[in-house]
């Protein structure tokens, strides 16, 4: 089953899959804060709205309240992100969302960019980081927005 | 929203209770709004019974030699021992581990009446653990983990402890140190069993406890384990006396 998946989660350098082991971005912690974007990359905050919300992709509402009205029944596992954008800097909310697991250890949080081998027994269509590098990017756009 | 609002005092008790280290077990049953708590109550109204109902009609059935489990327990189980119930699992000398109830149920079939083990979680299994345990409502859960359990008892621990998955979260994450938050409109609970095997509302059936750890799984994006794993089991033995002296509700109604 692995050796049949495999070849089709790593044809992720084609489509906008996620990231298998093969075409992980590596990425770069100085001072609490990931300062350089993965690949270079430029995010959409609008798109990174749409992220946020949807439940296959960040489903951050299921932990953190966001000013985002028109979703109902915001968590409260984590804390609150209004005016997130205007605490933290772009590269600190980077890191947070990459792995907040390197700022705590013990965070309920997932890491949305963990590398894939670090995972223990996912599913095999999931054996993947959570978000692509550009959706990250997206999500990080869209949350310095929060001021 | 506001049907949970009878909770914020014990939730209140639960996030001191976190801090200090120690957890008073609680049910899943003080989580529910009140009107699944009253579904769960009015045996007339809890879906549960209708499998509770086909597992007595199992119990009292004859097999092809003719004897039934009432034979030996009694017609409806009448001479069962719910303290004896409430402590599964127990230690096997002669499987050298430990056996769940459901386990139980199925070595007694092929022992007793000759009949062929049946697969875990076969639903004739499933029903007849739910009649077997709705024997035991109201009393104590009392797993002892003391003596040969206790490895068991650890693995089962420590898997609870474990990270799974792509989403990367371990059970005690929601169901030990975020008990009492909302997970959208989720309330967490603790994750306790005793009201397995239980009604689910989202699935509209009776779940055994091994089905819901598959869920669970699944949730998380992570490979699940088979019902009547060794994983399985070692994480029934850790849950079940984790929640040691919660009564048993089976059946109950949970999310």
């Amino acid at each position: 089953m692995d050796a049949r998946l495999g070849p089709v989660l790593c044809a992720s350098l084609l489509a906008a899959a996620p990231a298998c082991a093969a075409d992980y971005l590596p990425w770069r912690v100085t001072d609490s804060a990931i300062e350089e974007p993965l690949g270079g990359l430029r995010g959409d905050a609008a798109r990174g709205r749409e992220l946020v919300i949807a439940r296959d992709k960040g489903n951050c509402l299921a932990c953190h309240h966001l000013p985002i009205p028109e979703q109902p029944s915001h968590g409260t596992i984590g804390p609150p992100l209004m005016g997130v954008g205007a605490r933290l800097s772009a590269g600190q909310l980077r890191l947070r969302v990459v792995d907040e697991k390197q700022l705590n250890p013990a965070t309920i949080m997932p890491a949305f960019y963990l590398h894939p081998e670090a995972l223990y027994r996912p599913r095999p269509d999931a054996a993947t980081t959570i978000l692509t590098a550009q959706e990250l990017e997206d999500v990080v756009a869209y949350l310095t927005t929060l001021k | 929203m506001t049907r949970y609002l009878h909770l914020s005092a014990f939730m209140a008790a639960l996030l001191f209770a976190t801090a200090a280290g120690a957890v008073e077990p609680r049910s899943g049953y003080d989580f529910l709004p009140p009107e699944f708590q009253a579904m769960q109550d009015d045996p007339f109204e809890n879906p549960g019974m209708f499998t509770v109902d086909l597992g007595r009609e199992l119990f009292n059935a004859p097999g092809d030699d003719g004897t039934s489990c009432a034979t030996c327990h009694g017609a409806d189980g009448e001479q069962l021992r719910p303290a004896r119930i409430a402590r599964y699992p127990v230690f096997s000398p002669k499987l050298n581990g430990p056996v769940t109830l459901q386990k139980q149920i199925d070595l007694c079939r092929e022992e007793r009446m000759n009949e062929f083990p049946l697969t875990y979680d076969d639903p004739s299994l499933v029903a007849l653990e739910t009649f077997v345990r709705h024997r035991a409502r109201g009393e104590p859960v009392k797993v002892d983990v003391s003596g040969p359990m206790q490895p068991y008892y650890k693995e089962g621990e420590r898997l609870f402890r474990t990270r799974i998955g792509q989403l990367q979260m371990a059970c005690s994450h929601c169901h030990e140190q975020y008990t009492g938050a909302m997970l959208r409109d989720q309330l967490l609970n603790q994750a306790q069993t005793n009201a397995f095997p239980t009604h689910r509302l989202l699935t509209q059936d009776i779940s055994s406890l091994h089905r819901k750890l598959r869920d669970c799984f699944a949730t998380l994006r992570a490979m699940p384990f088979q019902p009547g794993s060794e994983e399985y089991i070692n994480l029934e033995v850790y849950m079940n006396a984790r929640g040691n002296g919660l009564p048993i509700e089976t059946p109950g109604i949970r999310r």
